[in-house]
């Protein structure tokens, strides 16, 4: 019996070798869209632990990765609508030194603060199309929507984030 | 400057204020971890708080006391 049906049938050791074999996968995925590196082990957890409990519905002829993919997406968007971002210990990764000097850490801490309070589903979309440049068919698979609502999302957070920088009047002007 | 061209400039600094994640690499093996949620679970799915036996020990005790109250709590079920 292939592994993927050892797994559906309810076989924990079919569930330890695709835990093993797509752990560092679904990390790295949920790494990009919460950033902070325990936050990202937990859900990995969390993840298999949904994976886990919905075996009995897993198509054992479908595609794991792409299952596990878009299970994780939804551990990870949960955890962005439970974490408020004021208190989030958000960034394992702080910004470069480096980079355009005009650009001062208080506008960056600004667009910070305005990119973190968007709404979590449009966070998601923003964060992996516009920051970690990922393909939108790629997203739009992960999210469980069609690449038109990935635009539409994107297209709203940047018009969201663009308004909360103008009430501030924090924008980079015109070149 | 045009639409896109703003879009760009916005997405450069969203950039600088949230740089790309670097490191993606997983630093350790989590299936200790995951066995543990796995454990847990196994665990509490069987397990029964105190005051839940404590409230059935006492219906059983009230009911064999008083076997006339048997009708009226099926009534009120």
């Amino acid at each position: 019996m292939e592994l993927l049906e050892r797994f559906a049938a309810g076989d924990p050791d079919a569930f330890e070798a695709l835990f093993r074999q797509h752990q560092r996968e679904v990390y790295a995925w949920i790494i990009r869209i919460v950033r902070d590196s325990g936050a990202a082990e937990d859900l990995t957890v969390e993840t298999f632990w949904r994976i886990y409990r919905a075996r009995d519905r897993f198509d054992a002829g479908g595609n794991f990765r792409a299952w596990a993919r878009r299970i994780a997406t939804n551990a990870a968007l949960d955890h962005l609508k439970r974490v408020r971002p004021e208190t989030e210990l958000v960034d394992d990764f702080p910004s470069p030194t480096k980079g355009d000097p005009v650009v001062t850490s208080d506008l960056r801490r600004h667009i910070k603060r305005a990119f973190l309070a968007l709404p979590a589903k449009y966070r998601l979309v923003a964060t992996l199309a516009l920051i970690e440049e990922q393909p939108y068919n790629e997203i739009a698979e992960a999210a469980g929507i069609s690449v038109a609502l990935v635009k539409v999302r994107i297209f709203r957070a940047v018009r969201m984030l663009r308004k909360k920088l103008n009430y501030l009047r924090l924008e980079a002007a015109p070149k | 400057m045009n639409n896109h061209e703003n879009d760009n400039e916005l997405q450069a600094l969203l950039k600088q204020a949230l740089p790309p994640v670097q490191n993606t690499e997983l630093q350790r093996d989590l299936w200790p971890q995951m066995l543990r949620r796995l454990d847990d679970a196994h665990t509490h799915r069987l397990h029964i708080p105190w005051f839940d036996w404590v409230l059935a020990a006492g219906t059983v005790a009230a009911l064999l006391i008083f076997p006339g109250a048997i009708p009226a709590l099926l009534y009120h079920l």
